[in-house]
C-alpha cells in the first residue's frame, strides 16, 4: 500500500462509519437494498474505482478498489457485494472486452454511477457446470432473440445494465456461449422475486427471465462463442472482490469482539484477560492478516499479470474460510449475547457463509488451484 | 472568485483522557482531525466553488504533519493548499497567529475568507476576527447558514444566543462558521487518488518576512502561566437521607457545569 | 497612568445583559484584591449605545465607580464595526489596566478585533479571574478551560495593557448594593459613515433536537422512568441538557434509538451525566463511563451504577427531580 491507498482507506473508513454502519443492522433485519448508500457512493466516486478517468472512472488500481470492498464489508457485507458485483462483474467485462462504442455507451455511465451493473451466468441447472446453459440467443435480422432464465443474480432489479450469457450454438458446449449487454427496459426482460437468504439479506438476489428479448447485435460482448472465456476471466476478478468482502467481514467481526471482550466482565475481570480469549483473538488476527496478504497480492497480480486465476482463487478460498471461522469464533466469544441480533456478530456469521459459495464455491477454488499445482 | 478557507488540524479532544496520577492530558494515541467548525467552512467554500466557479485555497498554520489534512482537502476537490510552517511561528497566541495568517492571505488577495468559529483545542474563537482586523475587512461570526452568494457579496444567517440575524456583506470579507452550517462532504476517490500529484505550498518566514516581535511565542502578548486538570474523584458519595439532602448534593455538584 | 478595570456593558433593546452586571460585581472583588496589595483600581462601566443614559444608575448599583457612556445612532444595535471603533477609541483615550467583556456572541465577536486593533493580549471564555498576589504588578491571573474542558490554563498578559478577557456568562454572581449615582463621563468619537453589513432580518430561533453525543449535560433515564418522561424532559430543559436513555427504556418505545446510550447505542462523554433509575449494566456504562461527572439516582442502594458514579443518591428520581428543578430555577434566574 502506498500513501494514495492510505488516503483512500481513510475515505472508505469515514464513509463506512457515517453512512454504512448506522444502517447495517436495519438493512439485514428488514432485508432492504441500501439505495441511499449507493447514491452516496456515487457522490464519493466509488463506482468506477479501477477504471480510467477517460471512461468516467477514478483512474486508481485494483488494490484501491479492493480496499473499498473490504472497508464497506467490515460494517455491512451487503454493501460490499453491491460494489463488488457492480465493479468486477458489471463494468469490468465491458472495459476488458467491449468495443469503443460499448464503452462509451455503457462503461462511462456505470463508472459514474449513473447506472448500476450486474452479471448473470448461473441457471437452475447450470451452476458450477456452466456448460449446461439453457438460455439461447438466436440471430435474426440484426438482433439476437434471447430466451431463458438466470437465477441468484446479485443487484437484480436495481441494476440497469446486465452482462448475461446465452448459447448461440447449443451443440458446442462452453464454446457455444456468448456474452451480451442487456438493459433493464428491454421488452421481454423481467426480474423475478427476491430470494430470502441466510445472509447479505439487503443484497437483491433474483431470478431473471428472458422471453424473446430482442438484443441488437452491437450489444454482443466479444465474439460469438467467446462468452465462456469472458465469464471465467471476469469471475477471476470478481473473486478478488469477494475475497475482499470476506476479509472485511472477518476484520469487522474481530474489531467487534476485541471491543466486547475488553468491556464484558465475568468473575470480576474483563474476559479479554482470560487466556482462552487471548489465544482465540491471536488466532483470528493471524488468519485475517494471512488472508489480507493473499487478497492484496491477488489485487496486485490482476494489475501486473496476464493470468491471475490462481492468486484470485487462493485469496477467495482462504479469505472466505477465514471469514467463516473468525465470525463463528466471534459469536462464541460473545456467548449468549453473540447469538442475539442485538449485536452484529451473528449477522456477520450469516453473511460470511455466502463468500464460500458464490462466484465459485470453495470447491471450485480448490479445483482452480490444484489445476495450477498439477500443471 | 477566490475563496480562502482557514483550517486547523487539532487533536480529537473528545477522545482525550486525563492521567489521574499526574493530572495531565494523555495525548498519545489521540487522533488528529480537522477542526469541526472548519469542516463546515470548507464545505461552504466547496459549494460556492460549484455554483460560482470559485477557486478554493486552503491555508493552515501548524507543524509539518498538518500536510495530511491538506491532502484530505485535495481529496475533496480543493484547488490549492498552503501550509504555513516554521519553528519561528510556534507557540503563537491568537494575536501572533493572526498576524502570520493575515500575511499569508495578503499574498492571495481573496474575495471571501471562511474560518471555523473556534478550534476545539484552544476554544478561543479569536483568530477569525483578528485576521479580519489585520486585513481591515468586515467580518460576520457565528454563521449558521448561507442564503445567497453574488459576484460581490454574500448573505448569511448569523446565530445569536436566542435569535438569528440575516445579514448581507460585500466582498472582501471574513466569515466564521458554526459546525452546523453544513456537513463536510466525503473525499471522492478520483480527487483522493490525485491528491498526491498536487503540490502543497509550504510557506516559512523566509517567505513572509515577519519580525520576530510579531510572531510565535515571543510575539505573543499572552502567556500560559500554568495548566491543570480538574480533579477527578472516583469516590462515590452515597446520599441516603431524604430528598432535601439529595437535592442539595446534586445542586452543589451540578452548579459549576451550568451555563 | 494606566489603571482601573473596565467592563463592557452589553445591551440589547436598552436591556443590560446579565453577564455585564455579573462582571461589574466580579470586578468589584478584584478591586478589593488590589486594595489588599495597596493599589487603587476603580471599576469603570463602558456603555456604548444610543439613548442609554437611563441605564447608568443600574450600573452603579451593581458595582461601577464610574460610567463612560458613548452614544451614537450607529451604536443603537451592537455592531462589530462601530462598537469595535468606540471601545478601541475609549481604550486609547483612557488607557485602562484591564478590560473585561462578556463571552456572548457579541462579546466574542468584538473582543478579538479590539485586542488586535489596540495590540494587546486577550484571553477567551475565562471562568476564573484573580489578581496575582505574588507580584507587585497589577497582573491578572485569568483561568479558562481548553481542550473541550479537559484542561484548564491560567493565562497572563504581562507586557501589554489593557489585559483583556472575555468571561463566560453565569460563572459569577451579580451582587446588588446600595449605591448612589457617581461620575458619568460622556465620550465622543467619530464613526464610519457606511456600514459593513446590512441587516435584512431578525427572527427568534426555534428549538430543535440535538445530538446527545455532543451534549455537555445528559439527563438519562432507565426503563422504570417510562411513565415519567415529561418529568425527565422538563428537568433536562431546565438545565439545558439533552435526554438520554438506557436500552430498556428505548425498548418501551417512549424514546428513539438515537438517544440510546451504551454498547449498542451511542457512546457519550458529557461533562455531567445524570442517570435516573438506571441500574448500570455494563452494556449501558460502556457508553457513558467517561463522563466527567456522573450523578446517579436509584432507589436500589446496590445498583451497579453507584460503582462508577461520583455522586450517588439512593432515592426515587420521580420525587427528587421536581424539587431539584425548583431549586435550580431559583439559581438560574
Amino acid at each position: 500500500m502506498n500513501e494514495k491507498h492510505l488516503l483512500l482507506k481513510k475515505l472508505y473508513q469515514q464513509f463506512t462509519a457515517e453512512i454504512v454502519r448506522p444502517i447495517a443492522a436495519m438493512v439485514d433485519e428488514e432485508e432492504v437494498f441500501p439505495s441511499e448508500t449507493v447514491k452516496e457512493m456515487v457522490n464519493a466516486k466509488m463506482m468506477g474505482i479501477p477504471f480510467p478517468v477517460s471512461y468516467g472512472g477514478s483512474g486508481a488500481d485494483t488494490l484501491a478498489y479492493v480496499l473499498a470492498v473490504e472497508e464497506l464489508s467490515k460494517a455491512c457485507a451487503t454493501t460490499g457485494v453491491i460494489l463488488s458485483a457492480h465493479t468486477s462483474l458489471g463494468a469490468h467485462p465491458i472495459y476488458a472486452y467491449g468495443t469503443e462504442e460499448q464503452k462509451q455507451k455503457y462503461l462511462i455511465s456505470l463508472n459514474k454511477g449513473e447506472k448500476l451493473g450486474a452479471f448473470a451466468l448461473t441457471e437452475p441447472n447450470a451452476g458450477t457446470d456452466a456448460a449446461g446453459q439453457k438460455t439461447t440467443a438466436i440471430l435474426k435480422d440484426g438482433y439476437y432473440e434471447i430466451t431463458g432464465s438466470k437465477i441468484f443474480i446479485t443487484n437484480a432489479g436495481y441494476a440497469d445494465i446486465y452482462i448475461i450469457f446465452a448459447m448461440t450454438d447449443i451443440t458446442k458446449g462452453t464454446k457455444g456461449i456468448t456474452a451480451f449487454i442487456l438493459e433493464k427496459d428491454m421488452p421481454g426482460f423481467t426480474v423475478g422475486k427476491k430470494e430470502k437468504k441466510l445472509g447479505i439479506r439487503g443484497s437483491s438476489t433474483c431470478e431473471l427471465m428472458f422471453d424473446r428479448v430482442k438484443v441488437p447485435v452491437e450489444n454482443r460482448l466479444g465474439g460469438e462463442g467467446k462468452g465462456f472465456g469472458i465469464a471465467m476471466s471476469t469471475l477471476d476478478g470478481g473473486r478478488i472482490g469477494i475475497a475482499a468482502q470476506a476479509l472485511g467481514i472477518a476484520q469487522g467481526a474481530l474489531d467487534e469482539v476485541v471491543a466486547y471482550t475488553k468491556s464484558r466482565k465475568q468473575f470480576n475481570r474483563s474476559i479479554s484477560q482470560f487466556q482462552n480469549t487471548q489465544f482465540k483473538l491471536a488466532d483470528m488476527a493471524t488468519q485475517i492478516e494471512a488472508a489480507r496478504g493473499l487478497v492484496y497480492r491477488a489485487a496486485l497480480a490482476k494489475d501486473t499479470q496476464k493470468n491471475f486465476s490462481t492468486e484470485a482463487a487462493m485469496a477467495k478460498l482462504f479469505a472466505s474460510e477465514t471469514a467463516m471461522s473468525v465470525t463463528t469464533m466471534a459469536v462464541q466469544l460473545y456467548g449468549g449475547y453473540g447469538y442475539t441480533r442485538e449485536y452484529p456478530v451473528e449477522r456477520m456469521m450469516r453473511d460470511a457463509k455466502i463468500t464460500e459459495i458464490y462466484e465459485g464455491t470453495s470447491e471450485v477454488q480448490r479445483m482452480v488451484i490444484s489445476a495450477s499445482v498439477l500443471r | 472568485m477566490k475563496i480562502v478557507v482557514l483550517m486547523k488540524q487539532v487533536p480529537n479532544t473528545t477522545e482525550m483522557l486525563i492521567d489521574k496520577e499526574t493530572g495531565t492530558l494523555i495525548r498519545t494515541g489521540v487522533d488528529s482531525i480537522m477542526n469541526p467548525d472548519d469542516t463546515s467552512a470548507l464545505e461552504a467554500a466547496l459549494k460556492i466553488k460549484e455554483s460560482h466557479q470559485a477557486e478554493v485555497i486552503v491555508i493552515t498554520m501548524g507543524p509539518p504533519q498538518a500536510i495530511h489534512m491538506l491532502r484530505e482537502c485535495y481529496g475533496r476537490g480543493v484547488d490549492h493548499a498552503v501550509l504555513i510552517s516554521d519553528v519561528a511561528f510556534a507557540g503563537a497566541d491568537t494575536w501572533a497567529t493572526s498576524n502570520t495568517l493575515a500575511a499569508a492571505i495578503k499574498r492571495v488577495q481573496p474575495d471571501l475568507i471562511f474560518a471555523g468559529r473556534q478550534a476545539i483545542d484552544g476554544d478561543t474563537a479569536q483568530v477569525g476576527p483578528q485576521v479580519a482586523e489585520r486585513l481591515n475587512i468586515p467580518q460576520v461570526t457565528y454563521v449558521s447558514k448561507i442564503i445567497e452568494v453574488t459576484h460581490d457579496s454574500i448573505t448569511v444567517k448569523k446565530h445569536y444566543e436566542d435569535f438569528d440575524e440575516t445579514v448581507k456583506v460585500s466582498f472582501p470579507c471574513l466569515l466564521t462558521t458554526l459546525e452546523q452550517l453544513d456537513h463536510l462532504r466525503f473525499m471522492n476517490v478520483t480527487s483522493a487518488w490525485e491528491a498526491f500529484d498536487k503540490p502543497v505550498e509550504i510557506i516559512n518566514n523566509q517567505v513572509l518576512m515577519l519580525e520576530s516581535k510579531d510572531i510565535g511565542l515571543k510575539g505573543s502578548p499572552t502567556q500560559v502561566r500554568k495548566t491543570f486538570t480538574r480533579p477527578v474523584s472516583n469516590e462515590v458519595k452515597l446520599i441516603h437521607g431524604g430528598s432535601d439532602e439529595a437535592v442539595k448534593a446534586i445542586l452543589s455538584t451540578l452548579a459549576p457545569y451550568l451555563q | 497612568m494606566i489603571k482601573d478595570i473596565f467592563v463592557f456593558i452589553e445591551t440589547r433593546s436598552s436591556i443590560i445583559a446579565e453577564v455585564s452586571l455579573q462582571l461589574l460585581s466580579e470586578a468589584r472583588k478584584l478591586k478589593q484584591q488590589y486594595i489588599q496589595k495597596g493599589m487603587q483600581h476603580d471599576v469603570v462601566a463602558v456603555l456604548p449605545g444610543y439613548q442609554v443614559e437611563s441605564l447608568t444608575s443600574t450600573l452603579f448599583r451593581f458595582g461601577a465607580d464610574k460610567v463612560i457612556i458613548c452614544q451614537h445612532e450607529k451604536l443603537k444595535e451592537a455592531s462589530t464595526q462601530h462598537t469595535t471603533k468606540a471601545l478601541s477609541d475609549i481604550i486609547h483615550a483612557f488607557a485602562p489596566d484591564s478590560f473585561l467583556i462578556g463571552a456572548t456572541v457579541i462579546g466574542r465577536d468584538i473582543a478579538p478585533r479590539i485586542a488586535a486593533r489596540v495590540d494587546t493580549g486577550l484571553t477567551a471564555d475565562a471562568t476564573i479571574i484573580e489578581v496575582d498576589m505574588t507580584s507587585d504588578s497589577s497582573l491578572l491571573l485569568i483561568t479558562r478551560p481548553a481542550f473541550g474542558g479537559n484542561l484548564y490554563g491560567t493565562i497572563v498578559c504581562p507586557n501589554f495593557r489593557p489585559q483583556m478577557a472575555t468571561i463566560r456568562p453565569n460563572v459569577f454572581e451579580k451582587i446588588e448594593m446600595d449605591s448612589e449615582d457617581k461620575e458619568v463621563v460622556h465620550f465622543e468619537t467619530t464613526f464610519d459613515k457606511s456600514d459593513w453589513v446590512e441587516i435584512l432580518k431578525r427572527e427568534v430561533q426555534q428549538a430543535k433536537a440535538n445530538d446527545i453525543a455532543k451534549a455537555r449535560i445528559i439527563v438519562s433515564a432507565g426503563r422504570s422512568m417510562a411513565k415519567h418522561m415529561d418529568l425527565i424532559k422538563d428537568f433536562a430543559q431546565t438545565i439545558n441538557a439533552e435526554v438520554g436513555a438506557s436500552r430498556g427504556l428505548v425498548e418501551t418505545g417512549v424514546l428513539g434509538k438515537d438517544v440510546q446510550v451504551g454498547q449498542t447505542g451511542k457512546t457519550v462523554r458529557p461533562l455531567v451525566y445524570i442517570a435516573c433509575g438506571i441500574s448500570g449494566a455494563v452494556q449501558h456504562t460502556a457508553g457513558m463511563d467517561k463522563a466527567e461527572c456522573i450523578i446517579a439516582i436509584n432507589s436500589d442502594p446496590n445498583a451497579a451504577i453507584f460503582q462508577i458514579a461520583h455522586v450517588g443518591i439512593v432515592g426515587d428520581a420521580v420525587l427528587i427531580l421536581p424539587k431539584l428543578k425548583e431549586e435550580l430555577q431559583k439559581i438560574l434566574n
